[in-house]
């Protein structure tokens, strides 16, 4: 769906220049107008990318659903991965409005060279591990992901509008269950606390690299589709963080964590990049886990979609017959 | 030309769905999914866009089958309303101020 | 979301649907989402039955009802992320919850009669004390095998809640009204699939036949009638099981005829002597509990 290839040079550029002004207007972009190759291709890595986080971060949550210790948790995390689900799929149907299929974007994953969010490549080993990734994860998630409900495209922006409404509950479910444990026996609380310093230091990486190491990051700003940078919303992630871990009676897991009155910023450690670019190339904890069990599905699940489509040919001819 | 997204090489086609929020109101899209036919499109347009009671009622589409107006010719498709301001019931100053009109 | 997040937000153009503008009139078109939302009862028959407790016999029924939607449910909930498409996923997952949410119902109600919590009967009772028949512990299978259970397990469910609306008690005809709509639902679902895996391709059909033979075992069990549910059909509590099956039959047969499917008949590919009700299980429901109950058995007393 690039621009015709017949369109003259002048056009081109007279089509450049609309979408250079809505841009300028920070009005929308929408799925059947001109845009420059470099900006489909961004979003369709981006959006993509978002999308494949939502179905593989369906799997650390998913493996306690069996296990869930009361049958309300249990609703609530079946609830939760679903509409992990449902998240994936409004994204899957966003970028597909830039003219790739969802058929090829799975492709894409299961055969390892499309890009998720690395931080499901950390196991969930215990119970508390759910409330650290309703509060950390999906808190870090929902502050990257509200400013892009103003992306400059617009099935995106929609999607993630949709998306930051129904994912309110996921963290507040995360922060109830750490509550729970914090207010119980010993042992319950010993799991909140080695959770929340097993999540603290990979949810910070989920914002990416500093600014002055993040390459991609000017461009997508000019474009509109990024707001803020990834510092200031880490930043300001800590910043919602450091209260509520005082109710939470939880401690961070960073000495050095200290709001600077000078700076008006939290003082922090520095992160460890080096873990976060070994697990971003794929050495992380469950990597392989997590895309062998993505591939067994689709790969198990290729007769029924077949049959459906097998099924629909022949309703079809059926029809065309008795017309 | 068709909206955009159908693909033509999937097993599965595209659908698109709108949803009716509440009686009295249109159906607004939400958004595509994919689905074998129309019965198994309603059925998953309702557990993927209605999990929350969003709808009472709920159309599918395949997405092949929407025509869209030609975005390259936007501006002087258009243009036309542009200036027709009598169009517009605030064009007429003249009854302000006079009731019910 | 926190309440230090408003300077991130985002949304000048997204209507919203208030309590102040229910037709969402800012914007003639309505928002197709729910912001506040009024939440609805989560137990079902709570309030119908008003603090009653459950008779013995009433505890007895609906807790053989409560286990038999709470181990479907565990079962499919292991589909997800597992299904053969990513909107099978969310429909399953749909499934389940809806079977959850009468698990809870039902054991909550059935707890009343001797003070124990849903997650006391759900978490703390060994394999003979559970009543689920044992068609809702067969394993997964491939989805021809779930699809085949769904099958027989919605297409009963129907009836049964149906029957049950009509309850002389309250608590279980409240609870009956709220999920025979929900498993109405579920039979269409497991009847469109019967219909497309029976239909589709070479592969799908064996897949469905060699489902249905393996299941069609576990049916007579469903209908079989015991001294309790006598005693509570004599009372207009519940229906005499027995009494269902002429319904089931003919839609089965009805949905068989579409699908080129035949009930097995006489000889099927093993018999079974279904006695959940007694707390005799197959080999299935040891390991589906061991799994559901670890971890509230290693905190006994916890509060989640």
């Amino acid at each position: 769906m690039t621009a015709p290839a017949d369109l003259t040079v002048v056009e081109n550029e007279a089509a450049q220049a609309r979408f250079d002004d809505l841009i300028a207007q920070d009005s929308r972009i929408e799925p059947r107008d001109w845009m420059p190759d470099a900006y489909r291709k961004t979003l369709i890595r981006q959006i993509s990318q978002h999308a494949h986080s939502e179905i593989i971060g369906m799997q650390p949550e998913s493996n306690w659903i069996s296990r869930a210790p009361s049958l309300k948790r249990k609703a609530i995390l079946l609830a939760k991965v679903q509409d992990e689900a449902g998240h994936g799929l409004y994204l899957y149907s966003a970028a597909q409005t830039l003219g790739i299929g969802r058929e090829e974007m799975m492709q894409q994953l299961i055969e390892g060279r499309a890009r998720y969010s690395s931080i499901f490549n950390y196991t969930t080993p215990t119970w508390a591990d759910m409330g650290a990734i309703g509060w950390l994860v999906d808190g870090a998630a929902i502050c990257n992901q509200v400013p892009l409900c103003r992306a400059s495209y617009g099935p995106y922006g929609r999607a993630m509008v949709r998306i930051c409404k129904e994912e309110s509950f996921h963290q507040r479910q995360g922060f109830e269950i750490l509550l729970e444990l914090m207010q119980g026996t010993e042992a319950q609380r010993e799991m909140a606390q080695d959770a929340v310093n097993r999540w603290y230091w990979p949810s910070l990486m989920m914002f990416g690299p500093p600014d002055d190491e993040s390459p991609n990051s000017a461009q997508s700003m000019a474009w509109n589709i990024k707001r803020f940078s990834n510092d200031d919303l880490r930043q300001r992630f800590v910043g919602m963080l450091v209260p509520q871990a005082e109710v939470l009676g939880v401690t961070l897991p960073d000495p050095n964590l200290a709001w600077n009155e000078e700076r008006q910023a939290y003082d922090m450690s520095e992160i460890d990049w080096t873990e976060f670019h070994e697990v971003l190339a794929g050495r992380g904890p469950a990597n392989a886990e997590r895309l062998r069990r993505r591939r067994e599905a689709h790969e198990e699940g290729a007769w029924v979609r077949e049959a459906a489509a097998e099924y629909a040919r022949k309703q079809a001819l059926k029809q065309q017959s008795a017309a | 030309m068709s909206t955009p997204g159908e693909t033509g090489t999937e097993a599965w086609p595209l659908w698109e769905v709108f949803v009716r929020a509440n009686r009295g109101l249109s159906h607004v899209h939400v958004g595509s999914l994919h689905a074998p036919d129309a019965d198994m499109a309603v059925r998953n347009a309702r557990d993927l866009y209605t999990r929350r009671n969003e709808g009472v009622s709920i159309w599918v589409v395949p997405a092949d089958a929407v025509t869209t107006s030609d975005p390259d010719a936007k501006g002087a498709f258009f243009e036309s309303p542009a200036g027709k301001n009598y169009r517009h019931a605030v064009y007429y100053t003249k009854s302000e101020g006079v009731k019910h009109l | 979301m926190s309440a230090e997040t408003p300077d991130l937000d985002t949304r000048p153009s997204a209507a919203t649907r208030s309590p102040e503008d229910p037709h969402g009139e800012t914007d003639p078109h309505g928002d197709v989402t729910v912001d506040r939302v009024a939440l609805a009862e989560e137990l079902a028959g709570e309030a119908a039955g008003a603090g009653h407790a459950a008779s013995a016999d009433v505890a007895a029924y609906a807790l053989g009802l409560g286990d038999d939607a709470l181990v479907l449910a565990q079962r499919l909930g292991d589909w997800i992320t597992r299904a053969p498409e990513l909107e099978e996923d969310v429909a399953l997952g749909n499934i389940a919850l809806d079977l959850l949410g009468h698990a809870r119902s039902l054991l909550h109600y059935a707890g009343t009669y001797d003070g124990r919590s849903e997650d006391d009967l759900a978490y703390f009772r060994d394999e003979p004390e559970f009543r689920n028949a044992w068609l809702f512990e067969q394993p997964n299978g491939d989805f021809a095998h779930t699809i085949a259970r769904q099958l027989v397990a919605s297409t009963y469910l129907v009836e049964l809640y149906r029957r049950l609306e009509g309850s002389t008690d309250a608590t279980l005809a409240a609870i009956a009204a709220k999920a025979s709509k929900e498993v109405d639902y579920h039979r269409d679902h497991a009847i469109q699939w019967t219909l497309r895996l029976a239909g589709g391709t070479d592969e799908s059909r064996r897949r469905m036949l060699r489902a249905v033979e393996q299941t069609w075992p576990y049916v007579d069990e469903l209908f079989r009638d015991d001294e309790v549910v006598a005693r509570l059909a004599e009372e207009g509590i519940a229906p005499l099981p027995s009494s269902l099956r002429e319904t089931f039959d003919a839609v089965i047969d009805q949905v068989f005829a579409e699908a080129e499917l035949a009930r097995p008949e006489g000889r099927t590919a093993f018999t079974v002597d279904g006695r959940g009700r007694e707390g005799k299980h197959t080999e299935h429901l040891g390991p589906l509990l061991a799994e559901m109950q670890v971890l509230a058995r290693v905190h006994p007393g916890a509060s989640w």
